[in-house]
């Protein structure tokens, strides 16, 4: 019998590229396999409904100052004015550090963007996006697990999230790795102890699923007890640690320019649902907005040169309404802006048919329209970028059949 | 001689694995001298064993536990009227809501852990998830104690019907899957938020409560229940003001169900087939009946007991057998149990800890194996949340599973590996000096010619860890 620490020893030194390896085939994905051009996918989820119109500003409707007399951003030129992107949107300026990307052509919006059918609730909001569909009466698979069991016939591979929970997107039968948040958020356990692991470990040799799952789990924690250790050290190295969303978009980066087969992230930020105080670029959305810009520039410079071939999808519920209320925020609402970033998008364009703003054009008087399923940009990014079979499109969104082609690579 | 007895060990062991949450010191002794026909027996008539002083004493501090939902509810309302000012009234309002959630989430570890009437518990955590409420959702807070005491836990071994309705018309469940607002559209009592059908609760009624998801109703079922159960809802003290209204009607029943003929479908229904003629609340209480006594609902119930009871995928000849009993007993939930537990299939020695423990259940086994004292159940409450499992916590419908396939995973296992060590080393709670030997004894000993050997060649203070950490604890 294999002595299972001699094993572990083994598994770290010849995977010592590798950060994360969990799930049934991790690690022997990685050793048998070596492919390393492969198309990458991070979603970022901005749970509670981020504002779209004052992220991607429509400056050029009179009715969005109408609406909005004490939080809505100036026009491009105006002091502290939204950062131009065409004649008709601009840029909340606490994203400014998203400009270069911008001007590059790898940055894109797509505004007015939702579900079919409308729901005003948090939850079954998220569920939907989630799932990628309208039917969630039960507990579903996310979409992101479904496209990975796509993406792993014929070659295994890998998706990681960041959070304390599994989130549903990534939940389902394909198994997914989950770090913790935050710079050093790892809680010392007991298991780490090797006077302890050592004993546990010759508990669990077995072959059946229960020591399986043991197994795979050690092989993992330690590869990301390494993996916190490689980071504490590169931030010793002077640079100045990265802060909030930064830390956790390095983490990704890393992780995937490490890991080859690591080919879907996932991260999610909450504070968007701004009901009260949500201020122009300054305040509580503005903070959560800079900390994000920072934090996508952060993550594309990690990237690298595998930036080329990773895609970014910035998603939120649903956006708000266009007046804000009575205590400078807004309540929940309907149509709402999606983020693309990528090395090969088709970027510097905010895409999607622009419902317009006067009372008429909005949904029920309150709400910016949907004008684009968020499915479709998100089956351009499954199809033109990942390059999945578009017969395979209904295995990973259920239901969803192409409504109109948009083509963002 | 010593096969023979090694096999009624590891028979009562099983029983007490399946009927219980675990052994407790002694447990395991008291079983084989009653014999495990008279434990069975026992534990199936909850009534017939006395309920320890420490229980009772633990639940009487819990005064909102005796509380109806009115007085509940009432409460809440008065803390309203305490102030003009919102922050200092829903500051009241909110301890009010943690004081009623706590109370509930306590309650339900203190029996789970100590009650004699351990197969009662049991049958309520299977309960209390096929009649899922998520305690977090709006006035949910105030009424999931209330649920589990009311209509859950009385009669968890009764009677399926009586069981159905009183889920049916307690408010947790009312509000939970929203037919306290299910009206019939043009109805006089058509105002506000009341202002048309409301499904929710019908299609669960039958797709997780009765027939099943293959039970063979259609869309048109559902429409037509939802209309049936229209009016069915929540007593609303104020919802006539106008000057020269009549005085509101008093509430069908004490809990504060409440059937408003203003809001109900009088026309005559067709449901499954049957027409249902348009009488008010009586057309409510004959759906219940006809769904109640209906074949698919006997079969949906036996797998889902024989899967919690007996096996992850069991047998079919097994579910056949409990459905007929169904059938045949009117629903009578002890007789079904009785079949149960005698039938080859649970008795089978290869079903024996062949289930993987809900997080649940390991958290509470292992209490009970340690008969550790718990001081506060936050923290295991705590650790349940960590591991996706809640009390009270499930958001949809359908109720925590408890196969290995939904609990199982890498993260999970070294999570509990680590609770196990932390309960090992006390960091929860005093537990009585418990030596090694005592445990496995407690446990039956019960454990791979492997796990023995690594217990007996580490040092003193990691055995008992390893034993709450074994595969073999894994399992029940």
């Amino acid at each position: 019998m294999i002595n299972r620490r001699k094993f572990l020893q083994q598994i770290s030194l010849t995977s010592g590229a590798a950060i994360v390896a969990i799930g049934s085939h991790g690690w022997i994905a990685k050793s048998v396999n070596g492919q390393t051009n492969r198309q990458r996918t991070i979603v970022i989820f901005l749970r509670g409904g981020a504002d779209g119109l004052n992220i991607v500003v429509p400056y050029g409707e009179s009715a969005y100052y109408d609406y909005r007399p004490q939080i809505a951003i100036a026009p491009p030129g105006d002091s502290q004015g939204a950062l131009e992107l065409d004649d008709r949107f601009g840029l909340n300026p606490a994203l400014a550090a998203l400009m270069p990307l911008w001007q590059q052509g790898s940055l894109a919006f797509v505004h007015a963007c939702g579900y079919p059918e409308a729901t005003q609730s948090h939850f079954d909001a998220q569920k939907y996006m989630e799932v990628g569909s309208t039917n969630i009466r039960r507990s579903l698979d996310g979409w992101m697990n479904r496209l990975l069991s796509e993406l792993s016939t014929p070659a295994p591979t890998k998706a990681v999230g960041l959070g304390a929970t599994m989130p549903r997107i990534l939940s389902g039968r394909m198994p997914v790795a989950l770090l913790p948040l935050g710079r050093n958020p790892q809680r010392p356990s007991p298991i780490d102890r090797p006077q302890i692991s050592s004993l546990f470990d010759r508990l669990y040799t077995g072959n059946d699923s229960i020591s399986k799952a043991y197994q795979q789990g050690r092989v993992a924690r330690e590869q990301l007890l390494r993996d916190l250790e490689e980071e504490a050290m590169a931030a010793d190295n002077g640079a100045p640690p990265p802060k909030g969303f930064a830390v956790d978009a390095r983490k990704m980066a890393r992780i995937m320019v490490k890991d080859p087969s690591t080919q879907l992230g996932f991260l999610d930020l909450g504070g968007w649902d701004t009901h009260v105080n949500q201020g122009k670029h300054e305040g509580q959305l503005g903070r959560n907005l800079k900390s994000l810009g920072e934090g996508l520039a952060v993550l594309v410079q990690e990237l690298g040169d595998i930036y080329s071939q990773t895609a970014i999808v910035v998603m939120s519920e649903f956006g708000r309404t266009a007046r804000e209320n009575g205590n400078g925020g807004t309540d929940h609402g309907s149509g709402n802006v999606m983020w693309l970033l990528g090395g090969s998008l088709k970027g510097r364009k905010v895409y999607g048919e622009w419902p317009g703003l006067s009372e008429s054009q909005l949904l029920g008087g309150r709400y910016l329209k949907v004008t684009t399923d968020y499915r479709d940009v998100l089956a351009s990014v499954l199809t033109q970028h990942m390059e999945l079979n578009p017969e395979k499109l209904s295995a990973v969104l259920p239901g969803y059949s192409s409504s109109s082609k948009m083509v963002l690579f | 001689m010593a096969n023979n007895s090694n096999a009624s060990a590891s028979k009562v062991l099983h029983v007490l694995n399946r009927l219980s949450f675990g052994p407790r010191p002694g447990d395991l002794e008291n079983a084989k001298s009653m014999g495990i026909e008279a434990y069975i027996k026992s534990q199936i008539s909850p009534n017939s064993i006395p309920e320890s002083q420490s229980v009772q004493q633990q639940l009487s501090s819990l005064e909102t536990l005796r509380l109806s939902p009115r007085e509940l509810k009432a409460e809440f309302d008065r803390l309203r009227q305490t102030s003009q000012d919102p922050k200092v009234f829903s500051k009241a309002q909110n301890q009010w809501r943690k004081l009623v959630m706590d109370e509930a989430i306590q309650a339900r570890f203190v029996r789970a852990m100590d009650s004699n009437r351990q197969l009662q518990e049991v049958m309520v955590d299977f309960w209390f998830n096929h009649f899922n409420v998520w305690m977090l959702k709006g006035l949910a807070t105030l009424w999931t104690g209330s649920y589990e005491e009311q209509a859950i836990r009385p009669n968890a071994l009764g009677k399926f019907r009586q069981l159905l309705g009183s889920v049916a018309k307690h408010p947790a469940m009312l509000f939970y899957l929203d037919n306290w607002l299910n009206t019939a559209p043009n109805s006089p009592g058509v105002r506000g938020q009341f202002n048309g059908l409301n499904e929710n609760y019908a299609r669960e009624l039958m797709e997780l409560h009765t027939l099943g998801v293959d039970g063979g109703y259609t869309q048109k079922d559902v429409v037509a229940l939802a209309q049936i159960l229209t009016g069915w809802g929540l007593e609303r003290p104020k919802r006539r003001m106008a000057a020269n209204a009549p005085p509101p009607p008093p509430p069908t029943d004490n809990n504060g169900f409440f059937f408003d003929p203003d809001r109900h479908d009088f026309s005559d229904k067709v449901f499954l087939g049957k027409t249902i003629k348009g009488s008010g609340i009586a057309e409510g209480e004959e759906v219940l009946d006809l769904l109640a006594r209906h074949p698919s609902t006997a079969r949906h119930i036996s797998y889902k007991l024989a899967q919690y009871f007996v096996s992850d995928r069991p047998p079919a000849p097994l579910v056949a057998k409990l459905a007929k009993t169904f059938q045949e007993k009117d629903g009578d939930i002890k007789a079904i149990l009785n079949t149960l537990f005698s039938s080859e299939e649970f008795l089978s020695p290869k079903n024996y800890n062949a289930k993987f423990k809900t997080p649940y259940q390991y958290v509470i086994s292992m209490v009970r194996a340690t008969d550790t004292e718990i001081p506060n159940f936050h923290q295991f409450n705590g650790f349940l949340t960590q591991m996706g499992m809640p009390v009270y916590g499930h958001r949809e419908p359908d109720g925590y599973k408890n196969t290995e396939d939904a609990w199982l995973n890498p993260d999970a296992l070294l999570r509990r590996i680590e609770f196990a060590t932390r309960l090992g080393n006390r960091q929860f709670g005093k537990s009585k000096p418990l030596d090694v030997g005592q445990l496995s004894n407690t446990l039956g000993n019960n454990f791979s010619n492997r796990t023995r050997e690594v217990v007996a060649s580490s040092p003193p203070k990691m055995q008992l860890v390893l034993m709450l950490g074994s595969p073999e604890f894994m399992k029940r």
